[in-house]
């Protein structure tokens, strides 16, 4: 169910993951590559991940989805390598028997992907390249480690 | 030996994706402060350490067979 791959991520695959007879809502989010970041154009991206623990860390997040909204079903895939615009870099599906926890819980997991989650994004740009989230300082870990969980 | 994966712009920095540190135990800290010393690989400050696939505390104890991993902030999504 928590899986990072190299090859396309089948939006189908996905949600047939987490459709099952006591679920009445999937939200699934789709991230892709965005080609203009404040004006600034991307010509293509790559990620990284340290593959072992962030399969680790996404099933942490299905977990913790799972102890917050009742009866849900989570599945996360994120592919690495080289994208380019308007691939999908990311799939989270999330079934629930209701719509609003299926909505919740699905933006619940990729704010915590962006917080735990051990997978990089260069952008490559036509004059220069840059490893995203390294340089900017504006997610300090003042304790050392990320915070628990940010979410209300 | 403890060995330390590197990612993102510290692999670069450092041209490798791991390096070995002859030491048999030493804190989070200790071992933060020996590879910025050893190491030409700029600050360290924002980046966060995971000994055994696990997000560890400064004070935390790093051993010999140990793998740590130099996590710079994340960016997935």
């Amino acid at each position: 169910m928590f899986e990072i791959v190299t090859n396309p991520i089948s939006v189908k695959e996905m949600t047939n993951k987490v459709i099952r007879r006591e679920a009445g809502a999937v939200t699934t989010f789709i991230g892709t590559v965005r080609e203009f970041t404040y004006g600034k154009r991307t010509l293509s991206l790559e990620y990284q991940a340290y593959e072992k623990m962030a399969v680790k860390m996404l099933a942490q997040i299905g977990q913790e989805i799972n102890e917050k909204w009742e009866n849900s079903k989570v599945a996360i895939t994120h592919r690495i390598g080289k994208l380019e615009i308007s691939d999908i870099a990311v799939v989270i599906a999330v079934s629930t028997p209701h719509r609003k926890d299926a909505y919740e819980a699905n933006e619940y997991a990729i704010e915590r992907i962006k917080q735990i989650v051990p997978i990089w994004k260069k952008e490559i740009w036509e004059n220069g390249e840059a490893w995203i989230g390294d340089q900017l300082e504006k997610t300090p870990y003042p304790s050392g480690k990320p915070l628990e969980d940010k979410h209300d | 030996m403890i060995k330390v994966l590197l990612f993102a712009h510290l692999q670069e920095k450092i041209g490798t994706d791991n390096i070995v540190i002859e030491k048999n135990s030493l804190t989070v800290k200790e071992l933060r402060d020996f590879v910025s010393q050893t190491y030409e690989v700029g600050s360290l400050e924002n980046v966060m350490v995971a000994v055994n696939e696990e997000y560890a505390l400064e004070e935390d104890l790093v051993q010999a067979g140990d793998t740590v991993a130099f996590i710079p902030p994340v960016s997935g999504g």
